[in-house]
């Protein structure tokens, strides 16, 4: 029996062999590369043979102002997303939940899950169009008289303007979690709420939000881990130099600074410095997630 | 559940309906919009007179965009790239999903590998040290590239994972008595035992690589090899990174493009997801739910 279990299980390491090839040279290898954030990085003498500098890297970017600024502008859209993302689906599932005509209910489901499927660089094109000089909102605007901005290059609004395209693009998909925690609550509880005398807003109020209170808690949870992803495509495709101010974070500046400036060393650096917070702020989320939801990925 | 009749109730509902309805709308409004740009007369798109309908009926965009061959050329690779991607992933992904979802006793490295899949989910090494490792290869310009660099898709293989664990144990067994090894238990009983998961990961990966526009920009260095979204990003988004850019530069560099054609191209590369979206759209309610399962 010992015999027969070795001969299936050698065929179990046969079967994530692809797999762990495909892992090793394209996660695990770059990892090796993470010594050129305390090199003297030089292309032509690759990372054996560059020299070290120690952390020397790291405080050249803490000097920066630039560093200080991507930060804020990171922490500034990711948080706005990361509340918003979360009550503007959940009032919308709540809204959604209150139709009584199935096929509208259907029909607005279906339609509002779309704009999630379409990439950023099609609805980049799309806002920046709308948004545009001569778009849809001036051509609103000029209805009432008022003159028309330029509202792609406006560094007081860009943040906004990303924080609110997000939101649009994704809530329907984010409703989804909601509106099946809607289906499964028991309707029992609202058929003695109903007898108690409850008004649809006291149903919402006293039953149905304590009911999401778990899933509300373990997608803010969730949404924690996040914090220094502001969404690359998106702010990539909507930017431009005019709005660098409030609009650059830190994975389009580690962009620019690695791939166009071509800083290898810094761009490391400053990306070393996003992996490992992001790892400290994930594994906590999923530490808490799993404490307080009962929440587990494998 | 019994209606509340009073008039507060009955405003609610009305102004609810209307409101989700609008709502509803401003999804499909840019669908609508580029639709409209594209079938508008070239300089009534330009002069931004078109809000709500098409302006002066013209199909020029279409006619230009079929003997444009830098576009076709990289719709194909575009196309190549999602069944290449999607085909890959799903098979590497199915292949190691299975072994992990066996207990420790059945296969002894299935802890380590599974922690190794975790740490390599949560911590990459960043954007530079994935590049220069994707040059080293000497990917850079080929397909492989955008099929292979994304890296294996861990958290698609966990959801297979996480469903092959829930599939009853009595059938792998059945076949195991009747002398079945463990690739055909894999390939002749359990995958076609999760037809649904494997469709909405399917759908999941394919959306994935027809999206997909970044590795593109950085990992082709020759425009002809783009795939579709960076050519189109390329075409209407870019914007020089020269900082001293003023606003008056800026409104004349985005009137310079022909928003008609433009939108047309936009239009073509969104038909492939609405074709597919009906499917999406039913399965991926319960691709989400799968994310939440728990043992």
């Amino acid at each position: 029996m010992k015999g027969k279990r070795g001969n299936v299980e050698k065929h179990y390491y046969l079967m994530v062999l692809p797999g762990l090839v495909w892992l090793f040279l394209f996660s695990i290898v770059p990892m090796v590369g993470i010594v050129m954030a305390f090199q003297d990085y030089n292309p032509g003498l690759g990372i054996f043979g560059s020299e070290w500098i120690g952390l020397e890297n790291f405080r050249y970017l803490m000097q920066l102002d630039d560093s200080k600024q991507v930060i804020i502008n990171t922490l500034i859209i990711s948080s706005g997303k990361i509340v918003l993302n979360l009550l503007v689906p959940l009032i919308f599932a709540l809204l959604l939940n209150e139709v009584t005509q199935l096929q509208y209910k259907k029909l607005v489901q279906t339609i509002v899950y779309l704009p999630h499927f379409i990439s950023w660089v099609i609805m980049a094109s799309i806002v920046i169009n709308i948004f545009g000089y001569r778009g849809a909102i001036n051509t609103i605007r000029s209805w009432f008289g008022l003159e028309p901005r330029l509202f792609m290059a406006d560094p007081s609004i860009f943040r906004q303007l990303v924080i609110g395209t997000d939101v649009w693009k994704s809530f329907g998909f984010n409703a989804v979690i909601f509106l099946a925690a809607l289906t499964s609550i028991n309707p029992n509880l609202y058929e003695a709420a109903t007898i108690d005398g409850a008004n649809r807003w006291q149903k919402t109020r006293y039953v149905t939000l304590p009911e999401l209170r778990p899933t509300i808690v373990l997608l803010g949870v969730l949404g924690l881990g996040n914090i220094l992803n502001a969404g690359f495509d998106q702010v990539y495709n909507l930017y431009n130099p005019l709005v660098y101010s409030t609009g650059d974070i830190l994975d389009t500046w580690i962009y620019r600074l690695g791939l166009t400036n071509l800083q290898f060393s810094l761009a490391t650096a400053a990306g070393l410095f996003k992996s490992v917070v992001s790892f400290v702020l994930i594994t906590i989320s999923y530490v808490l997630a799993y404490k307080f939801a009962d929440y587990k990925i494998f | 559940m019994v209606r509340d009749r009073t008039f507060w109730s009955r405003a609610f509902d009305v102004a609810n309906i209307v409101i989700l309805g609008l709502i509803t709308l401003s999804c499909l409004y840019p669908l609508w919009y580029t639709f409209c740009l594209s079938i508008s007369n070239k300089s009534a798109a330009n002069a931004g007179l078109v809000t709500f309908y098409p302006i002066g009926f013209s199909l020029v965009s279409y006619k230009e965009i079929v003997s444009d061959i830098k576009f076709f050329n990289s719709f194909w690779i575009s196309i190549q790239r999602t069944l290449l991607g999607t085909g890959i992933s799903l098979l590497v992904g199915i292949m190691m999903a299975y072994p992990l979802s066996k207990s420790k006793d059945e296969f002894r490295a299935r802890d380590i590998i599974m922690w190794l899949l975790i740490f390599c989910m949560l911590f990459n090494g960043g954007l530079i040290p994935w590049y220069i490792t994707v040059r080293n290869y000497g990917l850079l310009d080929t397909i492989w590239a955008l099929v292979l660099a994304g890296g294996l898709p861990i958290f698609n293989t966990i959801l297979i994972m996480n469903f092959f664990r829930s599939l009853p144990k009595d059938i792998e067994e059945a076949a195991v008595i009747d002398g079945a090894g463990p690739w055909r238990i894999l390939f002749g009983i359990v995958v076609p035992c999760s037809i649904p998961v494997i469709a909405t990961i399917t759908l999941f990966v394919g959306v994935y690589h027809w999206n997909e526009f970044f590795h593109g920009l950085v990992l082709m260095s020759d425009a002809t090899k783009y795939p579709l979204q960076t050519y189109i990003q390329q075409l209407v988004v870019s914007i020089p990174t020269n900082t001293s850019l003023t606003p008056d530069q800026y409104k004349r560099l985005s009137e310079l493009s022909n928003q008609s054609l433009n939108a047309a191209k936009v239009f073509i590369a969104m038909i492939p997801m609405l074709i597919v979206y009906p499917f999406l759209q039913r399965y991926f309610v319960a691709g989400i739910m799968l994310g939440a399962i728990k043992e």
